[in-house]
């Protein structure tokens, strides 16, 4: 025993006149550290309603719930997370992996309530009185738990591509197609977007599974033209997706194109199990006018239905605008021929350089068929008739397109100028561009458009790619006029463009006079638009038939005319584009096969 | 002085003349004979460190025979984790240990790193050092009041505990939260040090080294601690083996296992680190020797805070969390936290859950095994010290 032993524990005094460590009042004294996780928060002007927060709760302490004032519309659910407190951990992994940011939590620690409902409760829509507290736990840049970068796509370089019609985009592989998939969050916010409305986040499931033929049938659910859609759709699903928020959002398309690339022409029936849906079972004959997309797709779900199914096309092959509207370099006429070969295989009657109007009549369609779906499509030009436009080397994009699909030799000039900023633009820009550089070894072209770069409507890797082949594209100028000395043209006058649409959104530029430019030229080429030829209807339907604005036929939601045999869809409708096309086909399918069962019934009666 | 020190060192070897006759290695105990009496401690009682009760049965104030009664705070975290996404098993792993979690949330994540072969940027594995030990000064300091209060000195535990929430708000700015830190994430950690710190945390460790003289000179220089636990719970060097005794229980017999230095993980190969042990074998010396590992944790704690890289990634690039598998395999990760040797094994069978999971946690064997034994022969009013000197923890070994 020591002394000390004894001595020693008496120093415990010493702290008795230490300052004591306690927080009187820690609600107010003591608020949560800068970082702490304490009750959420969420910005509704930034929540999209993914339920990426839902999906990664371990606790299933997140709903995704409607609220009111929350709308759903593109790109957003509409929904919002409603968090019950009873099974919240605050752990904030739904913080770290919310793709837009938006919710967030706050330092605050203390909550009384009377009722225990009110623990569950709509951050952003309940009132609470952190919501506007900045501190608090917050998604740092620093961690991953989403990949926001895309696969990079592999592509022709520009020198080796401006001459040739070759395809530029290579395709993914096996390895990038499933490393892109793994990106997909399975919101399905992309599903409501797609005007088709494709599972989208179940073949991309399929992908990561590598069940490639159950990604393929999963496409043909609602699109029949796997091989051109996963080239040249407008893909309005990624402009949608949720990782577009914090970065680039999933390569939807491509995937797309990887899987029916994955599936040869000759096991697409057997994939796809219509082997024996050779014969039209059930006596029943549709006539469709136009081999587009709207067209070709409604001709397909008719015809595993079991209807006999004849295309009349005006043109001397398939495909509509796909074929003769979109160059080469971005849709290979082979893939083209894909999809369709395999729709033709199933029995349906393709009859080409039938103009119908001219070669047959609609009245004779009508009487000779069971119901009629028209999908002609927009092939006329639009002019911007501004002084010169009259000229003869004054062309519209359309037709230049269309003669080059066909085959037919054109006149390119050395100088070309092409107005119009729209996709249509782009494809005449770059197709010339290619063609010069045959003819000439040089490229000198320039496209102009009204729009300014940031709002000019074609897809911005278009323009990219358009200025990496040498094409000049010098956006926000308004036409004046096509200079003309002696029938030739010397050049196009603009002035700059301030504005397109008025406040209220109406197409109204306005123009300053005083900044001018011209562009030296010896050809124009106008694409501003395409307009639709009806010449098909004769005087008799058309006094029959009603009209919406801008003279498009009036249709139902099911795209019936109010001639219940007459169903009409496609560019002439929606779109323009190819899934717009895609779907009206579908759903005028459905209803046309609605429309002639229900006639059975009231026979049977 | 008193029946303890007679008894010293004789361990569980003790004399039992007098206690009921030994039948195939269970005593016999004949409770209608009125000599013996069975009482509970616990699972409610202020001398027990958490949700366990120990079932004893006492002739007069002495221990004949003890039973560890577990399975009142069992959640199946294991179970728990093969039915979520492996993301999604790193909030609840630190469940497992409330007064250590961050060793809990090292091992898991380390496992489905080591299974899926993802490297820890360099920045992330010395901001996980720094957690790891932290947390060990706070686990330390929670154990000390514990140690100091199972024998009536409720004063140092009003101290530790209060310096042990000042560590707390070192975590809660660090982390997010104070008690679970849910901050290693697999791949890294989930958020870099605020805005001073550094300067913080160095002055917290002047702060509790200024507190720890204190209490070296009211509880370690105290006649009555030390005749308190000076020869209670013997743990002989041969029985380290035997019960498969870790940390400092087997530091204090004398045995050199810690896996900080005997295998290094994160960054504590890169750290002026030393063995501490003692050939004390009783609660005494573990006591030291744990006061021993707190000064040197509060050292670690500085030399990590120096080395600190200030610019570097902190989390690998994890691929897409909500569906991540796992390639097929099994691991086996360690990490020694202030009870010992803690370790999670893993297996995966190529899916987005994992197949199985088994947290080992040291207070299985100290505080069943282990407790039962050394508990045999003592005063009832040293059950509770005994138990905080073998640093249970009933959480962790219920799961």
């Amino acid at each position: 025993m020591k002394l000390k032993d004894i001595l020693s524990p008496l120093r415990v005094w010493e702290r008795a006149a230490q300052k004591p460590w306690t927080i009187k009042d820690p609600i107010n004294d003591r608020p949560g550290a800068t970082n702490y996780r304490g009750f959420h928060k969420n910005d509704f002007n930034k929540c999209i309603g993914c339920g990426s927060c839902e999906e990664i709760c371990q606790n299933a302490a997140i709903d995704l719930v409607p609220v009111e004032g929350q709308e759903t519309k593109d790109g957003n659910s509409g929904l919002r997370p409603m968090i019950d407190y009873g099974r919240c951990c605050w752990c904030a992994l739904c913080v770290d992996v919310c793709p837009t940011g938006s919710l967030t939590m706050s330092n605050k620690y203390t909550w009384v309530a009377d009722m225990p409902e009110e623990y569950r409760f709509v951050p952003g829509k309940t009132e609470t009185k952190w919501q506007e507290s900045e501190k608090g736990y917050k998604r740092s840049e620093d961690i991953h738990l989403i990949d926001y970068e895309r696969v990079e796509m592999l592509e022709i370089k520009p020198e080796k591509r401006d001459k040739s019609f070759i395809e530029i985009v290579k395709g993914y592989n096996k390895e990038q197609a499933m490393k892109e998939a793994e990106r997909c969050l399975e919101c399905g916010i992309c599903i409501a977007t797609c005007p088709a409305h494709m599972d989208i986040p179940a073949y991309i499931a399929a992908i990561r599974e590598d069940d490639i033929e159950n990604a393929f049938r999963i496409l043909y659910e609602t699109n029949p033209l796997p091989e051109i859609c996963g080239r040249i759709c407008t893909h309005k699903c990624e402009t949608a997706c949720a990782l577009h928020n914090n970065g680039e959002s999933l390569a939807i398309r491509w995937l797309k194109r990887y899987i029916a690339d994955q599936i040869p022409s000759e096991k697409y029936k057997e994939v796809l199990g219509t082997e024996h849906l050779d014969d039209p079972k059930i006596g029943k004959s549709i006539a469709i006018i136009g081999a587009g997309p709207a067209g070709i797709s409604a001709a397909y779900y008719l015809a595993i239905m079991g209807y006999k199914i004849k295309i009349f096309e005006a043109l001397p092959d398939s495909g509509g605008m796909t074929r003769y509207g979109i160059p080469e370099y971005r849709l290979p006429y082979d893939q083209i021929d894909k999809d369709i070969e395999y729709i033709k295989s199933l029995g349906v009657e393709m009859q080409f350089n039938t103009r119908v109007g001219k070669d047959i009549t609609l009245d004779k369609l009508h009487k000779d068929y069971d119901a009629v779906f028209a999908g002609t499509g927009l092939h006329l030009g639009r002019s911007t008739r501004i002084p010169g436009a009259d000229n003869k080397r004054v062309y519209f994009a359309t037709d230049l397109l269309r003669e080059v699909s066909l085959g037919n030799e054109i006149d390119v000039a050395e100088n070309i100028v092409v107005i119009g900023g729209g996709n249509v633009a782009m494809d005449i820009t770059r197709t010339l561009a290619r063609l010069q550089n045959k003819k000439y070894g040089k490229i000198q072209i320039l496209t102009t458009s009204l729009e300014s770069e940031d709002i000019m409507p074609a897809d911005r890797e278009e323009i990219v790619e358009a200025r990496e082949e040498k094409a000049i594209i010098d956006p926000g100028w308004g036409p004046k006029e096509i200079e003309i000395q002696n029938g030739k043209i010397k050049g196009l006058h603009v002035v700059k463009c301030l504005s397109v649409f008025d406040e209220e959104g109406r197409f109204n530029p306005k123009f300053d006079d005083k900044q001018k430019k011209f562009f030296k030229a010896d050809m124009v080429v106008e694409s501003i638009g395409q307009g639709m030829d009806l010449s098909y209807l004769s005087e008799d339907i058309k006094s029959n038939l009603k009209f919406g604005p801008r003279g498009r036929i009036q249709v139902n939601e099911n795209f019936q005319s109010n001639l219940k045999w007459l169903f009409v869809g496609g560019d002439i409708i929606q779109g323009p584009d190819v899934i717009h096309g895609v779907a009206n086909g579908y759903i005028a399918a459905k209803a046309i096969d609605g429309f002639l069962n229900k006639n059975d019934k009231r026979r049977k009666k | 002085m008193n029946r303890m020190s007679e008894n010293k060192y004789k361990g569980f070897e003790a004399d039992r003349s007098k206690y009921p006759e030994m039948k195939d290695g269970k005593p016999v105990i004949d409770l209608e004979s009125h000599k013996y009496t069975k009482i509970w401690q616990g699972p409610q009682h202020p001398g027990v460190t958490g949700n366990m009760a120990l079932e004893l049965i006492i002739d007069g104030d002495e221990v004949v025979d003890t039973k560890t009664r577990v399975g009142y705070l069992h959640r199946a975290f294991e179970k728990l984790m093969e039915r979520r996404r492996y993301i999604q098993c790193f909030p609840i792993v630190c469940r497992i240990c409330v007064p250590e979690p961050d060793t809990n949330e090292y091992c898991v994540s380390a496992a489905m790193e080591d299974l899926s072969g993802i490297v820890v940027p360099e920045k992330a594995q010395w901001l996980r050092t720094l957690n790891l030990e932290m947390s060990r000064v706070g686990s330390f300091l929670m154990w000390l009041g514990g140690q100091a209060g199972s024998i009536g000195m409720g004063a140092i535990g009003q101290w530790t505990v209060g310096m042990r929430d000042f560590w707390l708000d070192l975590f809660e700015e660090m982390t997010g939260g104070r008690v679970y830190h849910m901050y290693m994430i697999p791949g890294g950690v989930r958020k870099d040090l605020p805005d001073g710190f550094k300067d913080r945390a160095r002055d917290l460790i002047i702060r509790t080294r200024k507190l720890l003289v204190n209490i070296e000179n009211t509880f370690f220089n105290n006649i009555i601690v030390k005749s308190r636990l000076k020869g209670l719970g013997i743990i002989t060097p041969e029985m380290v083996d035997e019960y498969g005794i870790v940390g400092p229980n087997a530091r204090a017999s004398g045995r050199e296992c810690d896996i900080r230095i005997n295998n290094p993980y994160v960054k504590y190969g890169e750290l002026d680190i030393k063995m501490i042990t003692s050939n004390g074998c009783d609660a005494y010396a573990r006591a030291e020797l744990r006061y021993q590992e707190l000064l040197q944790s509060l050292d670690l704690v500085s030399q990590i805070l120096d080395k600190i890289p200030e610019k570097g990634e902190i989390q690998a690039k994890l691929p897409n969390v909500l569906h991540w598998k796992i390639p097929a395999g099994q691991t086996y990760v360690k990490a020694e936290s202030t009870r010992g040797e803690h370790g999670f094994y893993m297996v995966s069978d190529g899916s987005e859950f994992p197949r199985r999971v088994f947290a080992r946690g040291a207070s299985y064997t100290h505080a069943i095994s282990l407790l039962e034994k050394l508990a045999v022969n003592i005063s009832i009013s040293d059950t509770a010290a005994l138990m905080v000197s073998l640093h249970t923890c009933p959480p962790e070994i219920e799961r």
